[in-house]
């Protein structure tokens, strides 16, 4: 893991557009009923243009990506916000930087700044992460 | 106003298994496509004890309630369409696998508003505590409420 210094950007997660499968799929495995996912009319009724995808899926999405670049055994912590919904149709990247690189009882581990973003670039998730190196 | 006098409440305790199916499930939903996810020979030959449960499943189990909401949802009485989820993070102390019996120990740690009361916060805290006895991880949730 020599190789791993600041700035170092791990390998990026491209997802494919999100649709009303996705979320419907979503909603029975994570068992977060909202209807407002996954019902139109529902959603409608509460302000909301159409359905629109769970902040925790796109935080699955995150998980995914740093469990591509380091096993999941080295993750310590994984925190995100939730900065703008994610709509139908968009199509989600993460990418993630290493920011810090420091030591906690004799473990290196790396600071990462974490984001998902919608192809226009703009952010729906802005976290950090640590993972033991 | 939400009732701030509720800041504290702890909420009976949760117990859920994890069943492996579940977990295959989940992965599918999220696109996971590591192997060691949805096969346990994978999963062992890559160092686990058995299919792991991934990085964002512990909130997967606070929704194992009846209730189908998590509990904040009805102490505050909260409408449904209103809430949005601003923030979540995880620590992990140890792993949760297929087959583990986590109990979920779940807090109202704070309230607060912002923009004069048009967005008030409700954030909780959980526990999660295997069939040994071990903490595995701890959790942090902050649920936005629109009031305008």
């Amino acid at each position: 893991m020599s190789e791993i210094t600041l700035g170092y950007e791990i390998p990026a997660l491209q997802l494919p557009p999100i649709s009303r499968h996705t979320l419907a799929l979503y909603c029975g495995a994570s068992g977060d009923h909202n209807p407002i996912h996954v019902d139109s009319d529902f959603a409608k009724k509460a302000g909301m243009p159409d359905v629109f995808a769970h902040g925790m899926l796109s935080m699955a999405y995150l998980g995914r990506m740093l469990t591509n670049w380091q096993p999941q055994s080295q993750l310590r912590s994984f925190s995100s916000r939730f900065a703008a919904i994610t709509q139908l149709r968009d199509v989600i990247s993460c990418t993630g930087t290493v920011v810090e690189l420091f030591e906690v009882e004799g473990e290196s581990r790396a600071r990462l700044e974490i984001s998902a973003a919608k192809a226009s670039g703009e952010q729906t998730l802005i976290g950090e992460a640590v993972v033991a190196l | 106003m939400l009732d701030r006098s509720k800041i504290g409440q702890q909420f009976a305790p949760l117990v859920a298994p994890i069943e492996s199916g579940r977990l295959k499930f989940f992965a599918k939903s999220i696109g996971e496509t590591s192997p060691i996810y949805t096969d346990e020979a994978a999963a062992r030959d890559a160092g686990y004890k058995t299919l792991p449960a991934p990085p964002t499943f512990a909130m997967v189990l606070d929704m194992e309630s009846e209730a189908d909401l998590p509990p904040e949802v009805e102490l505050l009485q909260l409408d449904v369409g209103r809430i949005l989820h601003g923030s979540q993070s995880f620590e992990y102390l140890g792993q949760m696998y297929a087959g583990d019996v986590i109990t979920v120990q779940r807090t109202l740690v704070d309230i607060f508003d912002k923009k004069g009361g048009a967005l008030e916060f409700v954030v909780t805290e959980n526990t999660y505590t295997n069939q040994d006895d071990q903490l595995v991880a701890k959790t942090g949730c902050t649920l936005v409420y629109r009031n305008a």
